[in-house]
């Protein structure tokens, strides 16, 4: 049990001692990095794959996945920008209500329909798409500027981008959600163990329920902000938010199997990979090296490649200890 | 699954009832594609033609040799989404080696020849990176593979600066554009490996030993199957058919873009696997079955568009197809 403990403490601690090194290290190498302006639009920026992240988490401690996000949140994109003409209330409400419907389908194929999460949300993924791109009639749609609706990407709150105190709120939600209500509790049972968590009477369905409803709202609110942001609907925008999400998620030290993790290191993996490549953008200003965008995402992928191994390695001495 | 906890009773009870489903859920595909076929014949003009037949042909060619080595993987439990990222490192390696680009060319054909083996075989390494992820450190593969999937493009995009290669090398392109007999070169070699996998899957120890791993792992180990080396080897497999792939790809197009060659190919190959009745928690594969589905997805692709509907609503049908598909297998299984 020892050893468990060290998993989780090294799961948690680890990825905010590399995000504290990484933010250091610009710190000290290039002067603006830790101005206001790069802060904030590093926050701002970064908010959107925040949101996504957070419903990914809690689908993925319950042992299941979540693919659909990225074409979900292009969908909720669509559908505020169609509705931004009406006010933020309405834009708002168009967005998140269509992360909403995705949601929903996902929620009934993976507990009514017993499907795995796997395909029940990659089948959400190219509907939520292919309906993107018809409401959009394939192009991107462009928000209304008189209405307001901008504010929710661009605005400031003091001096918070919006959409950042957006994202803070619901994982500070999420948190709570997650440490003290028996929902919270659930989702973790499940993820250890769905039929022992059914046979103790716990309502595993409801719960698995509720976690693809919230993921799919989670990914229209950021479908929202990507519009209000942008001052666009995006229909193909969102492609390969998923797996971002997914090694957010891991670098942040919750285990894809399910029964543990947790929200507030999720943030800080999402914040981990966006200030990883805000430090290449850095890096290339100041001429010492010249590496392309590409090499971002390749970066990406060794990141994550050294996060898993790591994790495989603490998993497998905890299930030999 | 959660079928586990199902009362005995239930489940005999359920035997006669599910035997519509079980009828479905193997003819399913079959009675699908015969279907489709029939309706084309009777609403769609223009379909009885050799035309017809090379379009769908060729357009689904590379989905099902991606998705043959989808099925082998997906045969031990696994999952492969790095595939698409592999097509995109094969396609961008083999014109800058028989363009000259990495070292001068002599002979032509020497160049493509070591251009053709020189890519398919990095792909196949990257495959075998995959599965030694997934075997030595017991990775789940979908986070194993979800690596490379990331890292994968972006070495492709750095190794050609993210430029457009484009070329015009009738000694290559063969791959893609020759038809001997009037039969596109790749849907051959696609028949070949179709063929090739489901004869080493259901007649030879290695194909069995795939299925043993896939249906209990731990059992298999027990009973002396060298797991570790199956699962490298699927992988590898896999990694060869993508890069394979990835090599007709750019051919056809008489370019290589690596921002786009193989993009969203994991999709689309495990649609068709999971359509085609493999169980995606492995243990049961279907190549023929593989084929019939990605033909069955693409057919519905064609009939939409070929009848007015947008490429866009295609798409949710598609969607709509693979969830009815898996879920007809779940009643099955039940």
């Amino acid at each position: 049990m020892n050893s468990a403990r060290l998993v989780r403490i090294i799961g948690t601690y680890g990825v905010v001692i590399a995000l504290a090194a990484l933010v250091l290290f610009g710190f000290l190498r290039y002067d603006r990095f830790l101005g206001l302006f790069n802060v904030m639009s590093v926050l701002r920026y970064n908010s959107m794959f925040a949101l996504v992240a957070l419903g990914m988490c809690f689908v993925i401690m319950t042992g299941g996945i979540d693919l659909s996000v990225g074409s979900v949140a292009a969908l909720g994109s669509v559908a505020s920008a169609l509705a931004s003409p009406h006010g933020i209330v309405a834009g708002l409400a168009a967005g998140v209500g269509a992360g909403l419907a995705a949601g929903l389908i996902n929620a009934l194929l993976v507990t009514r329909g017993n499907l795995m999460p796997f395909i029940a949300t990659l089948a959400t993924m190219l509907a939520a798409s292919g309906s993107a791109l018809l409401l959009a009639g394939n192009q991107t749609v462009s928000v209304s500027y008189d209405s307001g609706f901008t504010a929710i990407g661009q605005g400031n709150f003091w001096i918070f981008p919006i959409p950042a105190v957006i994202a803070l709120v619901a994982y500070a939600v999420g948190s709570v959600v997650l440490n003290y209500t028996s929902t919270g509790r659930t989702v973790l049972a499940i993820g250890g163990g769905e039929d022992a968590s059914r046979l103790m009477g716990l309502r595993t369905d409801r719960v698995k329920f509720l976690v693809y409803v919230a993921s799919g709202c989670l990914a229209g609110l950021a479908g929202v902000v990507l519009a209000s942001q942008f001052g666009a609907g995006q229909p193909i925008e969102g492609v390969g938010w998923e797996l971002f999400a997914i090694a957010a998620v891991v670098v942040g030290g919750t285990l894809l199997t399910g029964g543990s993790g947790s929200v507030l290191t999720t943030l800080a993996g999402v914040l981990l990979l966006g200030i990883l490549f805000n430090v290449l953008n850095f890096e290339n200003g100041m001429g010492w090296i010249s590496l392309s965008a590409y090499w971002q995402s390749v970066i990406r992928g060794l990141f994550l490649l050294v996060v898993v191994l790591l994790q495989a390695r603490l998993t497998a001495r905890r299930e030999t200890a | 699954m959660s079928d586990l906890a199902t009362p005995s009773a239930a489940n005999d009870a359920g035997n006669r009832r599910f035997d519509v489903f079980g009828f479905l859920a193997r003819y399913g595909t079959v009675i699908a594609l015969v279907l489709l076929v029939v309706f084309n014949l009777a609403y769609t003009r223009n379909f009885a033609t050799l035309q017809t037949l090379n379009v769908n042909l060729t357009q689904v060619c590379t989905i099902v040799i991606v998705a043959v080595g989808m099925t082998l993987v997906i045969a031990t439990g696994g999952i492969d989404l790095s595939v698409g990222s592999l097509m995109a490192i094969s396609g961008a390696l083999a014109p800058m080696i028989f363009m000259g680009t990495i070292f001068p060319v002599g002979n032509i054909y020497l160049a493509v020849a070591v251009a053709m083996v020189a890519s398919i075989l990095v792909a196949g390494l990257f495959g075998l990176f995959n599965g030694w992820l997934v075997s030595r450190f017991r990775i789940q593969p979908i986070v194993a593979t979800l690596v490379l999937f990331i890292a994968g493009r972006g070495i492709a995009q750095v190794m050609t600066n993210g430029n457009l290669q484009t070329f015009r090398v009738p000694q290559f392109q063969w791959i893609g554009l020759a038809r001997p007999l009037g039969i596109p070169a790749q849907v051959i070699i696609m028949a070949v490996l179709v063929a090739a996998a489901a004869w080493a899957l259901h007649r030879t120890v290695f194909g069995r030993s795939i299925l043993a791993v896939g249906g209990n792992e731990k059992a298999s180990e027990l009973a002396g199957i060298a797991v570790s080396r199956i699962k490298l080897a699927v992988y590898a497999i896999s990694g060869l058919c993508a890069g394979l792939a990835g090599l007709v790809v750019i051919a056809i197009n008489s370019s290589s873009d690596a921002n786009l060659v193989g993009l969203g190919m994991e999709l689309d190959a495990i649609a068709a696997v999971a359509v085609g009745g493999t169980l995606l928690s492995g243990g049961k594969a279907a190549i023929i079955g593989t084929l019939l589905g990605a033909l069955t997805i693409q057919l519905v692709r064609y009939t939409l568009l070929a009848n007015g509907v947008p490429d866009a609503a295609a798409l949710v049908v598609k969607a709509g197809i693979i969830a009815f598909a898996v879920w007809l297998q779940q009643q099955h299984r039940v």
